[in-house]
């Protein structure tokens, strides 16, 4: 193969995938890099303050989080997969697109609404003490704001990512291999344990790592619930001890650490190739389930989809019944525009690089690109906030850089070109959301044999025509998916935009964290509800897309 | 209304470059949307000048200001307490404004002694009790917070909240160092939770019989009282307000206000703006709309604010909330307040 791609590097169309990926890993790095540079600067005796007081919390509180997201979204997200992919059970159509519906929901407004239901002064607490007649510190109950309340908020929000991913690539695998597992007398158990999910690792690992990264660059929740975090550490020092030197260098260990993490991962499969041999025709296998297991799978799947979505969407919607006259206006139709349009732009966008990035890296596996393909995606760790001032400083530096060399030569003024610009936004929203759709693009097209390739040059295609013809509609499961998933993030997210936004220029998110905020729940429910029924439309119609495009359908 | 609406769906087409028109100025505001257009809408009937808003978090929009520097479109920066506005000042992106109108509306202590900034509605962070457990006549002083018989009943949010770090601030220049720190281990023994959630939830969390008294800032209760939610009203009906330190310096209070920038390319707008915030449409609907007090004395108050009685006010220059933050947060962080 490789004597395949040399004789191909002399062609024009290469230089895009061979000096592309580094292009845009610099571009991407530019505001983590900005970030960095303040590490340099001294931050005075202010570490020995964090080291003596609050550090061990923010490292000891991040790592417990971590873990429980990652035992939820696993535990979650790989089960409801498996059922939904390999079984047949009453539901299980509606559960397969259902279950990613959790995803449209921001994990701040899902942690809100909880903590308005369970909360000691909350309707069910209440309603118990009235029937009762306890008092506080007569009874024990869950107490939502907590560590434990918040890793559970996340977990429900956050395993459509290891679903997803574990799903396409659960019914991706190659038929055979299931099959042979059965004819060795392998039952659905053990076929799932020792076959399925080794095969699924590279999936489940990168959809843990987004939720994962998510987890870390969360503020809203932890901040809501109390929990002192990396992240809440990071805004208290910089705001609060006014450091940012400090503030930047803690910034800076949370990017070591998710690098750390990231490396040790592939160096734990450095030996393993996750091929699948082709395109299968035939739909896989299905373990029909019956009684009780048929009971159990249906309830795993509807008690993750009640918690996950309907109770929370059913109080959204009930605050908003309450409240929408007040709250929906000629400008909620404009948010609603603002929020698609941002949405859409930046999945697109970010789908391109990612190709470029994933491709180039198939075509040319060198250190350079490979580490390229890394810094790129590193951004989805760093909080929204710390990304938007590092892409913040250098925009406004190249606008006022400019103007003043305008200004000096030719008597005029360029003003702010890009700063305060939707450009700004779109930019910091692919420093963020890159290592989304790359992961995804990546999963997929590490799914395509090599032989694949090596067919197709030897038909004559370039590089370009290869990806088009061959790569991409093997994998449009995956770059439906990378789409989706861009989507919906920028659909929720809310620092960058409420930092680098243009005048008069709001979204849904914004329009709901603004009330919510202020502890006004209800008036904020349907903004919040406008991004869950914005965010589902595309969730529904791509996760068809999914199942007609992954195997032929029985 | 279609035109409108066409309008607004247009408008991000027209942003991909920030060209400035003339009669207009342009507002950087920490204030949130709900709190701050409805006043802004009526500048723009009364004046003909258009206004241009962007929201967000202080912090964030000072860092823009900062970053945009000499070329910023910025015309008004508007904040929700003194130690931002503090902060702004010392980093040179605000420009001293003289006006007799300003003079003559805010007293002196609510806005900066070089007039780079000015107060326009004042929050007081007071002490809410829950009338059926607590007395009065058991409440004097923030300081007495730390007694031992509030063990376990006293609710209130995070350190990270910018209340409770102006607070810890106002306490450090009554007191010192030494007793403020005394005074938050104190308090934080005294925590009936852990702190979570915000002011709201602090009085919820009293009102159900978690606690038994919380620290807000009053125009929590105020919403409360007038609130939508049934059950929220009657939260509110079982709290009342107690003016702590009524011997001594007083409540403590802060004030969200606005600057002028020093970049401002609408400079006359920004000042006209300003003035019509500390004027006396404005000044009423403060307390009006979100029951916070005015800043303009001769302003009345509104039937909530009047039925919490009068209260005497700690006087100490507000940027020095601003000047002790960072040694606040770190005796927050000493005394294990999270």
């Amino acid at each position: 193969m490789s004597s395949a791609v040399s004789s191909l590097s002399s062609s024009t169309g290469d230089t895009l995938w061979r000096w592309g990926p580094p292009a845009v890993a610099v571009l991407m790095a530019i505001p983590v890099l900005v970030i960095f540079s303040f590490v340099l600067h001294p931050a005075g005796e202010v570490w020995q303050h964090l080291v003596e007081t609050v550090l061990r919390d923010y490292v000891v509180n991040s790592l417990l989080l971590m873990t429980g997201v990652a035992i939820g979204t696993l535990s979650i997200g790989v089960s409801c997969a498996w059922l939904t992919s390999m079984c047949r059970f009453p539901g299980r159509r509606l559960f397969e697109w259902a279950l990613l519906l959790p995803m449209a929901i921001p994990a701040y407004i899902i942690a809100y609404t909880y903590t308005g239901m369970l909360d000691f002064s909350g309707p069910l607490q209440t309603q118990l003490r009235e029937w009762t007649g306890w008092g506080y510190g007569d009874y024990w109950f869950p107490e939502i704001r907590s560590l434990e309340g918040a890793a559970l908020m996340l977990s429900l929000v956050l395993y459509p990512y290891v679903y997803l991913l574990a799903r396409a690539s659960f019914l991706e695998q190659s038929v055979c291999v299931l099959e042979v597992s059965r004819t060795l007398g392998n039952g659905p158990w053990r076929t799932f344990f020792n076959v399925a999910l080794p095969l699924s690792r590279p999936a489940v690992i990168a959809g843990l790592s987004l939720a994962l990264m998510e987890t870390l660059a969360d503020y809203g929740t932890v901040q809501y619930f109390g929990v002192s975090t990396f992240t809440t550490g990071i805004f208290r020092t910089w705001f609060g001890l006014d450091n940012s030197p400090a503030a930047a260098q803690l910034s800076a260990m949370l990017l070591g650490f998710v690098f750390l993490l990231i490396i040790l991962e592939r160096w734990s499969r450095r030996h393993m190739r996750f091929h699948h041999t082709g395109r299968r025709r035939v739909s896989p296998p299905r373990f029909d389930l019956t009684g009780w297991n048929a009971a159990a799978a249906f309830g795993i799947c509807g008690g993750v989809l009640l918690l996950g979505f309907l109770l929370p969407a059913s109080q959204l919607a009930v605050w908003s019944w309450a409240t929408y006259g007040e709250m929906v206006d000629a400008s909620f139709l404009a948010l609603t525009w603002h929020s698609f349009l941002l949405a859409a732009s930046a999945s697109l966008l970010a789908l391109l690089l990612a190709l470029l990035l994933g491709y180039g890296k198939r075509l040319h596996n060198r250190p350079l690109t490979r580490i390229s393909v890394r810094i790129a995606g590193m951004g989805y760790a760093v909080p929204g906030t710390v990304i938007a001032v590092g892409v913040m400083l250098p925009f406004a530096w190249f606008d006022n850089t400019l103007d003043s060399w305008l200004r000096t030569r030719f008597d005029i003024s360029s003003g702010l070109l890009l700063s305060g610009t939707l450009v700004a936004l779109l930019f910091s929203y692919l420093v963020r959301f890159l290592a989304v759709s790359l992961q995804t693009v990546e999963a997929g097209l590490g799914k395509i044999g090599r032989s694949v390739d090596d067919a197709a040059y030897s038909l004559g295609y370039q590089p370009a025509g290869v990806l088009g013809r061959v790569h991409l509609p093997m994998m449009r499961a995956s770059l439906f998916t990378a789409l989706l998933l861009v989507f919906v993030d920028v659909l929720k997210e809310l620092p960058a935009t409420l930092i680098l936004r243009p005048f008069n220029f709001n979204t849904l998110a914004v329009r709901t964290y603004e009330l919510a905020s202020d502890e006004r729940l209800m008036d904020a429910s349907s903004a919040a509800l406008a991004i869950v029924l914005v965010g589902v439309l595309p969730v529904i119609l791509l996760s068809r897309n999914i199942r007609r495009l992954g195997p032929a359908h029985e | 209304m279609y035109n409108k609406l066409l309008a607004s769906l247009l408008v991000p087409l027209a942003l991909y470059t920030t060209q400035t028109l003339a009669d207009e100025v342009n507002v950087y505001s920490a204030r949130k949307e709900a709190l701050i257009k409805p006043l802004l809408e009526r500048f723009s009937n009364e004046t003909g000048i258009q206004v241009n808003l962007v929201t967000g978090k202080a912090d964030a929009l000072l860092q823009r200001l900062r970053s945009e520097n000499r070329n910023s479109p910025a015309d008004l920066l508007i904040t929700t307490d003194a130690g931002r506005l503090y902060r702004a000042k010392a980093a040179g992106v605000l420009q001293a404004v003289e006006s007799e109108i300003l003079q003559a509306s805010i007293p002196a202590s609510y806005r900066d002694p070089e007039n780079h900034w000015f107060g326009l509605s004042i929050r007081a962070r007071t002490i809410v009790y829950a009338k059926e457990r607590v007395k009065p006549e058991e409440l004097s002083s923030y300081e007495a917070l730390t007694d031992s018989r509030w063990k376990n009943r006293l609710c209130i949010r995070s350190s990270g909240n910018i209340y409770n770090q102006s607070l810890t601030a106002s306490m450090l220049v009554a007191d010192g160092a030494l007793k403020t720190e005394h005074w938050a281990k104190g308090l934080v023994k005294n925590f009936a939770r852990p702190p979570q959630g915000g002011d709201r939830d602090q009085i919820k969390a009293a009102a159900a019989g978690q606690c038994d008294i919380a620290l807000a800032n009053t125009y929590y209760l105020g919403t409360m009282i007038h609130s939508k939610n049934a059950e929220e009203r009657e939260a509110a009906g079982k709290m009342a307000i107690f003016w702590p330190n009524q011997a001594g310096r007083g409540v403590h209070v802060n004030v969200s206000g606005a600057a002028v920038t020093a970049a401002a390319p609408h400079r006359e707008n920004a000042i006209r703006l300003l003035e019509f915030l500390a004027g006396d449409e404005a000044q009423r609907w403060y307390a009006a709309s979100n029951h916070e007090y005015p800043v303009n004395p001769d302003v009345g108050w509104s039937e909530t604010l009047k039925s919490w009685g009068t209260f005497k006010t700690d006087s100490i220059n507000l940027s020095l909330l601003g000047e002790l933050n960072p040694e606040a947060v770190k005796i927050m962080d000493r005394a294990g307040w999270k």
